[in-house]
């Protein structure tokens, strides 16, 4: 069975931008443990020289015309934005 | 006796005899929903107002520009946004959130003249099975509210099922069309990858995700499939192929139809009610002059692992843009934007999302990448192959859409490894990007069950020829679950 530890999980949860309690990395790393068991089943298969599919249709480089286009409208897009001053997005501070 | 009984043919025939008209039509929807959307709870937003104003106008258009889906009412995943109409993807994180345009299939039902009653419940971002992860409520199965209706469309198929409306949209990425219309008892497609566009789509896997219709019989979901289809240059995945006709190719003639049956479908896991269904419905389609034989897809035991370690991560990177900043929910009393980034995904997101962004963000990082998520796009290839080969020498592949009827509210949620075995039998269909069709197929425990229809890469019309064949020769889909009687309509 895969080890995951708590450590681990809560390095993940950083990658991820999730805040995590001890107890949620505990939870975590048992399911995460149980997933990824079950997943190494895939280690059955020998997959040397078999081409990973990332993509099911043979599409490549779709091109458009590089010409201006309208954008979204700015007053809309900030219809959704909770903390706003002066028609800008407000943010805490990104500096310590 | 409820309007939603009737077909779309036959609703337009009733508006063109003026025994009912567009605004009745809409305002029945709002009816039926008042009286048993209480217990079946598919609806979130409502669209009530504006639907009616639009029905009133749609009422004074001449025959001439009206076409078969004219004024008629359809319910949209809350996955797909509509502008002006709430879309939260059942999620905390995405509360209020009002879009400010409208999916490339939303414009289409509109140019197509249908009308948006409301929007459909799902799990959270179209992750689970059942509804049961949706954030503000779980949908019944209308044939029994103690079960689930399937997910994460759930809401998109118990809607139809109950007689809400008789047409609705959902999105598959692991059988999540398939699966709730096969618990309910409706018809539910999922198209070819790139068939419809996914402009406008809340993006969970991308190389997996497809919308596509849920309806009440296979003539409406054809017609519906046509409506929403074609090459948009907003979704670059979205493919430069013709779209035929699929309502010319519902001709009733199977005759010389090849289908391939594999045997991993109707293996171990599988309910014998479900297998008997599916031998029966074999029988049916033998009797209107097709032939069937035992074939195999030897790597789809390996869909279910490949499909969690690739849709998780495309979803770790999908959901990345959820951050608190430009819309949907935002954390309170945070120091600095690296905890407003974290206490808004941690308060927004429920469990099963923050499982599978863990679990995507795990097999991407430095050292699990190989192991994990490359392995798991290389068995993809080989789960591909198996279908590519069955294609050579068949027309459709033929099975179960899941391995068991519709279970019960609470009995799987604890336990994310056998809530996700439901889709072992649709999942590798997203794989490997080709067409699949779940129809009604008969009964056990009294719950509906579904016969998975799938086809070649773009060739949807031979779905539909096979499921209409099957469905004119059956009655299955004439049944209605007991609360369909009882609503004061």
């Amino acid at each position: 069975m895969a080890n995951i530890s708590k450590e681990e999980v809560k390095h993940v949860a950083h990658l991820a931008r999730l805040a995590i309690t001890e107890d949620e990395a505990e939870k975590f790393a048992g399911q995460l443990a149980a997933i990824t068991t079950f997943a190494e089943q895939l280690n059955e298969l020998d997959t040397t020289n078999v081409i990973p599919t990332t993509h099911v249709l043979p599409l490549v480089n779709i091109m458009r015309e590089d010409q201006s286009v309208a954008g979204l409208d700015r007053d809309k897009m900030m219809k959704n934005v909770r903390e706003q001053e002066a028609g800008q997005v407000k943010v805490p501070s990104i500096l310590d | 006796m409820t309007l939603f009984k009737y077909s779309a043919s036959e609703l337009q025939e009733m508006i063109h005899n003026k025994e009912v008209t567009i605004e009745e039509l809409t305002a029945e929807s709002y009816k039926r929903i008042e009286s048993l959307d209480g217990d079946v709870k598919a609806f979130l937003a409502l669209n009530k107002e504006q639907a009616i104003a639009q029905a009133k106008e749609m009422d004074k258009v001449p025959a001439s520009k009206r076409g078969p889906l004219f004024g008629l009412p359809i319910g949209v995943k809350d996955n797909i946004v509509t502008e002006g109409l709430e879309t939260t993807c059942s999620s905390k994180i995405l509360e209020g959130f009002n879009p400010i345009y409208d999916a490339t299939v939303v414009r289409k039902l509109r140019e197509a003249g249908m009308i948006t009653i409301g929007k459909l419940n799902m799990d959270e971002f179209a992750m689970g099975s059942s509804t049961e992860n949706s954030a503000y409520k779980t949908t019944s199965n209308p044939w029994d509210l103690d079960r689930v209706p399937g997910g994460s469309s759930g809401g998109s198929a118990a809607a139809v099922a109950a007689g809400e409306v008789p047409f609705s949209l959902g999105s598959d990425t692991g059988g999540s069309i398939r699966q709730p219309a096969s618990f309910c008892g409706v018809v539910g497609m999922k198209p070819t990858y790139g068939r419809v566009s996914r402009f406008g789509l809340v993006a969970f896997a991308s190389s997996l995700d497809q919308i596509g219709p849920i309806t009440r019989n296979v003539r409406d979901n054809a017609l519906l499939l046509e409506a929403i289809s074609g090459v948009d240059e907003s979704d670059s995945t979205s493919a430069n192929v013709d779209v035929p006709s699929f309502v010319e190719s519902l001709t009733g003639d199977v005759k010389g139809l090849r289908i391939g049956v594999p045997r991993e479908y109707l293996g171990e896991g599988v309910s014998e009610a479900v297998k008997q269904s599916v031998l029966d419905a074999l029988k049916v389609l033998e009797s209107l002059g097709a032939t069937w034989e035992e074939v195999s897809l030897p790597h789809s035991k390996y869909g279910l692992a490949t499909y969690y370690l690739i849709s998780s991560s495309e979803a770790s990177s999908n959901l990345a843009r959820f951050d608190g900043i430009r819309y949907g929910f935002r954390a309170e009393n945070v120091e600095n934007l690296m905890e407003l980034y974290k206490e808004t995904r941690a308060q927004g997101f429920g469990d099963e999302v923050k499982r599978r962004i863990m679990l995507g963000t795990y097999s991407l990082s430095a050292g699990s990448y190989d192991a994990y998520y490359k392995k798991a796009q290389q068995v993809r290839t080989l789960i591909k192959q198996d279908f590519d080969q069955i294609f050579e020498q068949y027309d459709v592949i033929i099975g179960p859409t899941t391995p068991t009827p519709a279970f019960k509210v609470g009995e799987n949620i604890d336990d994310p490894l056998t809530m996700y075995a439901n889709d072992i039998l649709t999942i590798p269909v997203n794989l490997a990007g080709v067409p699949g069709i779940s129809i009604p197929c008969g009964f056990s425990e009294g719950m509906p069950l579904g016969l998975q229809i799938i086809g070649k890469h773009f060739d949807e019309a031979t779905i539909y020829r096979v499921a209409h064949a099957y469905e004119q020769a059956t009655s299955f889909h004439k049944q209605t679950p007991q609360l369909w009687e009882g609503a004061n309509s």
